[in-house]
């Protein structure tokens, strides 16, 4: 391995580890809008790692890629996931099943076993962002732990999409994307997903008068 | 006009026009035509791929062959007698006041878009689109298991997409995988995920991203099929649901599920050179099998209770699998068919006794084959079948999986052979006085449309006592397919 690290790898490790810090900073804030504005930031973050991937590979999908990505998750998403919010008025979101410095130590112990699942796959990796892996996979956990620790139905959407985050960065890191067909495919199923979970949030709403998911907990086996 | 464009074409343009046009007096006609459409443009497809051998279409995109035109008829089929049983189920619920037009608008857009998801995910040759329309097809039905608004089935639908979205998360992070080892061999051109590419090299793929990627499409895709442990919303779903819907889930989406698994199952085998991929998915088998059999008797509920037996087979089926060779697979691919016949038969009945009785609780059921002896005939016939009764054929079937597991895994043996006793005993126990007891209701205002049963269960009793020649070369080809 060579001591002199590209400018544009360095670029790509930067994006990254940005992410991973936005995907605890998510972990770790409790009130829904600065949580969607996270979103939009981590969104906009792998926009432009991707720019610097197509532009230091010469990748020209990649460049369609990092449109969408910019579209999509910095600005459509965040701002249906706005609108949601003010239209139903969901009110600051201040609980957690676990408390917040343990969901972060249990973030790091997540990450660590994401980078030592990762390794191997990494070292066979032949791609400029391959250092990256890592980080993609520890931020699909920890936008998983997420999901598992909140009790609101925005922020686990939240979390779900931001584990699409991660997913797609490690699409990039490994291969430089997947072909442009199916990636459009995914963007198409991800905006369809969130239309609908629109939609549903307000069937939840009007049944049980608030978005608290612990409404859901009936059906269990006795 | 091309059969394959056929078969896709007529649920997506009827779905769409269907969400178009609303709830009109029509709709449920349309519903039905379509549905018919698409059956025979499928069951045209199947002749000609038989006679003419495997083919694709759009350049490479599609692909058909022996092992998915054989799903694509069977999904096509039911897709067909589950349109038949709901004109009048949804009339009835209309008239209860449980749906309203907009609902059942809804219903019908979403029952044949979801009827082309699963049909494009079936035929499909790019790994990544199969993705794409299994994810297409959770999105499809989420709105369907809470159609009624009950607390309960907004509930089950929340639990359904959720679980089902972080297990197709999963599926993709495996999908990458796979592309990441295709790439290697295959360069980066568009054809690294293409199947038919694929199982060309499949010797090639790196073993140790092959065997981590299908880990990941397992869990993945092993959620949508309703493996344990990840097998929570499966129940949740189906007794929440409308019973057409719970009888295209049960009989329809698992199936396609496990056909995404044995696809990779295919390549992961060729890449790893040992049996790894066949163990996990015994050992996944084994463990839903047994933990649905012990569910099913703290069962109240009529369609939780048969969502858990679903799951029992798709266990079984599983493991069928997992072993592999010649008559494993054979065995696996007929009972995938007679499970998918009879368990959405056995919804039919039941919807129909749900609806007699008003209720799904299944102590509140009683004497059906006095209100209704078709219904009660109908539904005790199909338990019989689905228990593995012979003559009908899921015997057969369960048969040569159990024979095949005593000869080459004999460990195995006594788990599969209590998980059935005891499914067995607790269905068993609990349809015959839903049948059989002392009741005092009437009538329904409209006639349950219940031949769709009857014809199931004949083909599941006739592929008991006699399969034709080519449906059984068709099984041998598919199932030499899966190695």
């Amino acid at each position: 391995m060579s001591t002199v690290v590209p400018l544009s790898a360095q670029l790509i490790n930067l994006f990254a580890a940005v992410i991973l810090l936005l995907a605890f900073a998510m972990l770790a804030q409790r009130r829904v809008l600065p949580l969607i504005n996270l979103f939009a930031l981590q969104g906009l973050t792998l926009c432009l790692s991707t720019l610097v991937v197509a532009f230091s590979t010469g990748q020209a999908h990649l460049y369609g890629s990092a449109a969408l990505t910019l579209v999509l998750k910095a600005l459509l998403l965040p701002w249906i996931l706005h609108r949601l919010v003010r239209k139903l008025q969901v009110k600051s979101d201040v609980e957690g099943l676990v408390n917040i410095p343990t969901t972060m130590l249990i973030g790091i112990v997540l990450v660590m076993v994401a980078f030592n699942v990762a390794l191997p796959i990494s070292q066979l990796a032949s791609t400029i962002s391959r250092g990256t892996l890592g980080i993609a996979l520890a931020s699909v956990m920890l936008a998983f732990l997420m999901m598992i620790v909140r009790t609101k139905a925005i922020p686990q959407v939240v979390g779900f999409l931001a584990m699409e985050n991660g997913l797609f960065l490690a699409a990039t890191s490994a291969t430089y994307g997947m072909p442009m067909v199916v990636e459009l495919g995914i963007a198409l199923d991800v905006l369809v997903g969130a239309i609908i979970l629109g939609v549903f949030f307000f069937q939840i709403r009007e049944q049980f008068d608030s978005l608290d998911i612990r409404h859901l907990e009936k059906l269990k086996e006795r | 006009m091309d059969l394959f464009v056929l078969t896709l074409a007529i649920p997506l343009v009827s779905g769409l026009a269907l969400a178009a046009a609303g709830e009109r007096a029509w709709a449920p006609n349309l519903n039905l035509i379509a549905s018919l459409g698409t059956f025979l443009a499928s069951a045209l497809l199947t002749a000609e791929i038989v006679a003419a051998g495997p083919r694709f279409a759009f350049g490479e995109m599609f692909f058909i062959d022996s092992l998915n035109v054989f799903f694509v008829a069977l999904t096509a089929f039911v897709g067909l007698t589950t349109s038949i049983f709901s004109g009048p189920y949804m009339r009835n619920e209309r008239e209860h006041g449980r749906l309203t037009a907009a609902r059942l608008r809804l219903y019908k857009s979403m029952f044949q878009l979801f009827m082309f998801t699963m049909l494009a995910a079936l035929t499909t040759n790019n790994l990544g689109i199969l993705w794409v329309a299994m994810e297409a097809a959770t999105l499809t039905t989420v709105l369907l298991v809470s159609l009624y608004r009950t607390a309960a089935s907004l509930e089950a639908a929340w639990k359904y997409f959720i679980l089902c979205g972080v297990g197709i998360a999963q599926a993709l992070f495996g999908t990458i995988l796979l592309y990441f080892a295709a790439e290697r061999v295959l360069g980066e051109t568009g054809n690294a995920l293409l199947w038919t590419h694929l199982v060309g090299v499949k010797g090639q793929l790196e073993p140790t991203v092959m065997a981590l990627a299908f880990v990941f499409l397992l869990v993945g895709y092993g959620t949508k099929v309703g493996l344990a442990p990840l097998h929570n919303w499966l129940p949740d779903a189906h007794a929440e649901g409308p019973t057409p819907v719970s009888a295209v889930l049960s009989g329809l989406l698992l199936n396609v599920a496990l056909y995404a698994i044995l696809r990779v199952k295919v390549l992961a085998d060729g890449a790893i050179q040992s049996g790894f991929a066949g163990s996990l998915m015994m050992g996944f088998g084994l463990l839903t099998l047994t933990v649905a059999a012990f569910f099913l008797s703290r069962q109240k509920d009529i369609k939780r209770m048969f969502a858990y037996s679903s799951i029992e087979h798709m266990g079984l089926i599983t493991f069928a699998f997992g072993m592999g060779g010649p008559v494993a697979n054979f065995a696996g691919l007929l009972h995938m068919t007679l499970h998918s016949l009879t368990k959405s038969a056995i919804f039919f009945a039941v919807g129909h006794a749900a609806q007699k009785c008003g209720t799904q609780v299944m102590e509140d059921i009683r004497g059906l084959i006095k209100i209704n002896p078709v219904i009660g005939w109908g539904l005790m016939l199909g338990t019989l079948a689905i228990l593995g009764m012979p003559p009908f054929g899921v015997f057969a079937s369960e048969f040569m999986i159990l024979t095949h597991a005593m000869k080459h895994h004999p460990w195995a043996t006594p788990i599969l052979l209590t998980a059935l006793g005891v499914a067995f005993a607790a269905i068993f126990g609990k349809v015959q006085p839903m049948v059989f007891g002392e009741t005092h209701l009437k009538r329904l205002p409209h006639a349950p449309a219940i031949t769709p049963v009857f014809v199931h269960l004949a083909l599941v009793l006739m592929m008991g006592l006699y399969i034709p020649p080519y449906l059984v070369r068709w099984f041998h080809e598919a199932a030499r397919m899966l190695g």
